[in-house]
């Protein structure tokens, strides 16, 4: 298997240009993910097996190399289960995880290692991901140290690349420095920083922005999409804002207690959306605009339901304004595809075949 | 409606030590607010707005270097009364706060009704029998299920956390109530619910909110004016519909430049430069380094210039 990898990386290595052919044909997905569940097992006693959180239940989809994709849904959703499992961290429950063409499950450790470095993380809250006693280059050198670039000469041109890339310029200023002397829109540039250093081909940014102000966001936001731009990334945005995805996403998923119940591109979503929680999102979505003061907004009651017992049928039933008595709160709903080709939605209200009335 | 307005803050200061020299927190603070009203604070993170609101609320900590100004809240002159008399007559009786982060800091070990009853009890001299009754009630209005009350925080979800603090600052029928942040931490459409929430208890009770805010999109679900602060000033006031149809200061512009829309197809702008320091600030208007209308007279101070009802602290509004 070993021997595979290095196989893989000199291949990539001496064939550059047949490789950024291949992505530009966009002849296959870099990343396909099959009828993923991410369960984790919930302890009596500190052993006794008392059920499960079903963080992620049966999640399939694709993703064409440089293509942006992001994935919405409100806290406890499953958005960083699902992003952790794609990037080895969680065993999943059930399923496949398959980037470039090779099943992520039958890696060994060098091999977890190499695709680790393809595979660039942009956690979750800027101010824990950053070590508090490493500088700045220290930081930005450790992937390479673990990814056995061994020439300090070399590891220090890729850093000085990076951060001028980041836009940390001029670097000698950051390069000392530790991440609490940094504002968080520099701290953030850092955690992108680290995670392009080892050239990866697809970044998962989970969450890279909800932490800053509205001007730092938009700064960060317009770097990730630069960088997605000139280095033709493939690129997963985690948020639960979905005014921020349209800057920077072509297709939008949206996430509903663990499950995806709506795919489509981002213009589908805002101006035709099928699901009645993505509606619900919709409408729930502020735009400043003194005339919100005036009205009472139509939103549904209630909050996410617990993932231990999550509801049978369709999970959005509890809170749903158009739930189908008889159906909904029994039948899982599959994915109907009622409008354009490749805006899906699992919903019962789309199946022709039900009587809605 | 009196004549007079519910709030009235005038040069409001409130300064902080600290190693690195004195933090200019709040400084030179206006801020007019009418009865059953209701203003937004908006700015970017440490420009000041918790502490204005722990400035009116007298809630201070041991380091303030200094404290002063005027603030008169329904007809009683605040800078004027002792402590006792604050507590007595202001704090919980005419004005409430629903602190930052607030939801977190519910008492773990105490049940939330009898946390929601403690403000009767202590400012209202009410007996337990008679809080709790009162504590019901609005538990039904706010929209928290009565048989909460005997619930712990842990075992609430974060939106019925966040509804039991808005009870606990409404159960004292104050006349104002500061919300420091209340919906940040809260889904998309939790907070929807409880915008709602605020939309109805600001048409049934007789209550003004001021509400602080750093996210601009979903501040207008509650303005009726704003209010802009930029390192411890405020730097524009105005009616709400103006302001999100023509801001007028140039860091009031950019900042809602910075704000992702839905539709559309505006580019997002953001602020270049460095946000100041509250430390050993420079002469002239706070935002000239980062302004792209500065010019020459931008050196010094601006005064607060008024265009019609609005108020705007920038050179470019000087009579010519
Ligand atoms: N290691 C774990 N062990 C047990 N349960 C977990 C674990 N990690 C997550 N969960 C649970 O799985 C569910 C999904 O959590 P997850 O963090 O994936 O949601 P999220 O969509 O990322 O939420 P947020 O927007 O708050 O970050 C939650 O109910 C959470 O409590
Ligand atoms: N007790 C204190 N001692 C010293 N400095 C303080 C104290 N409290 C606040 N500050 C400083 O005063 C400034 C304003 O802080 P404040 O908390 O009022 O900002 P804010 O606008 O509420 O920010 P946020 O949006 O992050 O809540 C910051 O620079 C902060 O570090
Ligand atoms: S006073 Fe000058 S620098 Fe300040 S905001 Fe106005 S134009 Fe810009
Ligand atoms: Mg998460
Ligand atoms: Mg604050």
């Amino acid at each position: 298997m070993a021997d595979d990898v290095i196989e893989a990386l000199e291949k990539k290595e001496n064939q550059e240009p047949s490789e950024s052919e291949w992505k530009e044909t966009g002849n296959g997905p870099i990343l396909s993910i099959g009828n993923l569940r991410v369960w984790f097992e919930l302890k009596k006693w500190g052993f006794a097996h008392a059920g499960y959180v079903r963080a992620v239940d049966d999640v399939s989809f694709d993703l064409e190399a440089g293509g942006a994709l992001a994935i919405v849904g409100e806290s406890g959703s499953g958005k960083t289960s699902l992003m952790k499992t794609i990037l080895g961290l969680y065993e999943p429950h059930e399923g496949k995880i398959v980037f470039e063409d090779r099943d992520i499950s039958r890696f060994n450790k060098k091999e977890l290692d190499w695709y680790r470095s393809k595979v660039g993380f942009i956690q979750q809250d800027p101010y824990g991901a950053l070590p508090p006693f490493m500088t700045v280059k220290t930081i930005l050198e450790e992937p390479m140290k673990i990814n056995d670039v061994k020439d300090p000469k070399e590891r220090e041109e890729r850093v000085l690349k990076v951060m001028e890339e980041v836009r940390l310029s001029p670097p000698q200023e950051y390069l000392e420095k530790f991440p609490h002397m940094l504002s968080g829109g520099q701290q953030q540039r850092v955690v992108i920083g680290r995670a392009m250093i080892m050239e990866p081909d697809l970044i998962v940014a989970d969450e890279p922005v909800s932490m800053l102000d509205a001007s730092v966001r938009v700064e960060i936001l317009k770097l990730l999409e630069s960088l997605q731009k000139s280095h033709n990334l493939a690129v997963i945005y985690i948020t639960h804002d979905l005014s921020t995805v349209r800057y920077f996403s072509d297709r939008i998923f949206v996430m509903y207690a663990g499950e995806l119940v709506e795919k489509a591109e981002v213009e589908q979503i805002l101006h035709n959306a099928l699901h009645p929680y993505t509606k619900a999102l919709l409408k729930g979505t502020s735009e400043p605009d003194a005339r919100n003061a005036d009205i009472i907004k139509e939103i549904p009651p209630g909050e996410p339901p617990s993932l231990v017992n999550p509801p049978s049928g369709c999970r959005f039933h509890p809170r749903c304004p158009k739930k189908i008595d008889g159906l909904c709160e029994i039948k899982v709903p599959p994915e109907f595809e009622p409008a354009e080709s490749g805006h899906l939605t699992a919903c019962w209200l789309y199946d022709n075949d039900v009587d809605k009335t | 409606m009196s004549e007079k307005p519910l709030l009235n803050v005038e040069d409001l200061n409130l300064y902080f030590r600290s190693s690195k020299g004195i933090v200019q927190a709040v400084d030179g603070v206006d801020l007019q607010l009418d009865y059953n009203d209701a203003t937004v604070i908006l700015g970017e993170s440490g420009c000041g707005k918790t502490s204005f609101a722990k400035a009116v609320l007298r809630l201070l900590p041991r380091n303030v270097e200094s404290y002063c100004g005027s603030v008169e809240l329904d007809g009683l002159n605040l800078m004027e009364l002792n402590d006792e008399d604050f507590r007595l007559q202001a704090r919980w009786v005419r004005m409430s706060l629903v602190p930052q982060a607030a939801m977190n800091a519910l008492n773990p070990v105490m049940k939330v009704g009898d946390q929601v009853a403690e403000p009767l009890m202590l400012h209202q001299g009410m007996t337990k029998n008679q809080a709790m009754e009162q504590v019901e009630d609005m538990f039904k209005r706010v929209g928290v299920p009565v048989d909460f009350l005997d619930r712990y925080a842990f075992e609430l979800s974060g939106g019925m956390r966040q509804r039991v603090i808005i009870a606990m600052a409404l159960i004292t029928t104050p006349k104002l109530v500061i919300l420091d942040e209340p919906t940040s931490a809260l889904d998309v459409l939790t907070q929807a619910n409880i915008f709602n929430l605020l939309k109805r208890v600001k048409s049934e009770f007789d209550v003004s909110f001021i509400l602080i805010t750093h996210d601009i999109a979903t501040s207008s679900e509650l303005a009726k004016n704003v209010a802009v602060m930029y390192a411890g000033q405020i730097v524009e006031v105005g009616d709400a519909k103006r302001f999100f149809d023509e801001p007028l200061h140039p860091y009031s512009d950019k900042l809602m430049a910075s704000v992702p829309r839905l539709r559309g197809n505006q580019e997002l702008e953001f602020i270049t430069g460095k946000p100041p320091s509250l430390i050993n600030i420079d002469m002239g208007c706070r935002f000239a380094p980062r302004c792209p209308k500065r010019f020459d007279k931008c050196d010094q101070e601006p005064p607060v210039f008024e265009i019609g009802s609005r108020k705007v602290k920038c050179w470019l509004y000087e009579e010519k």
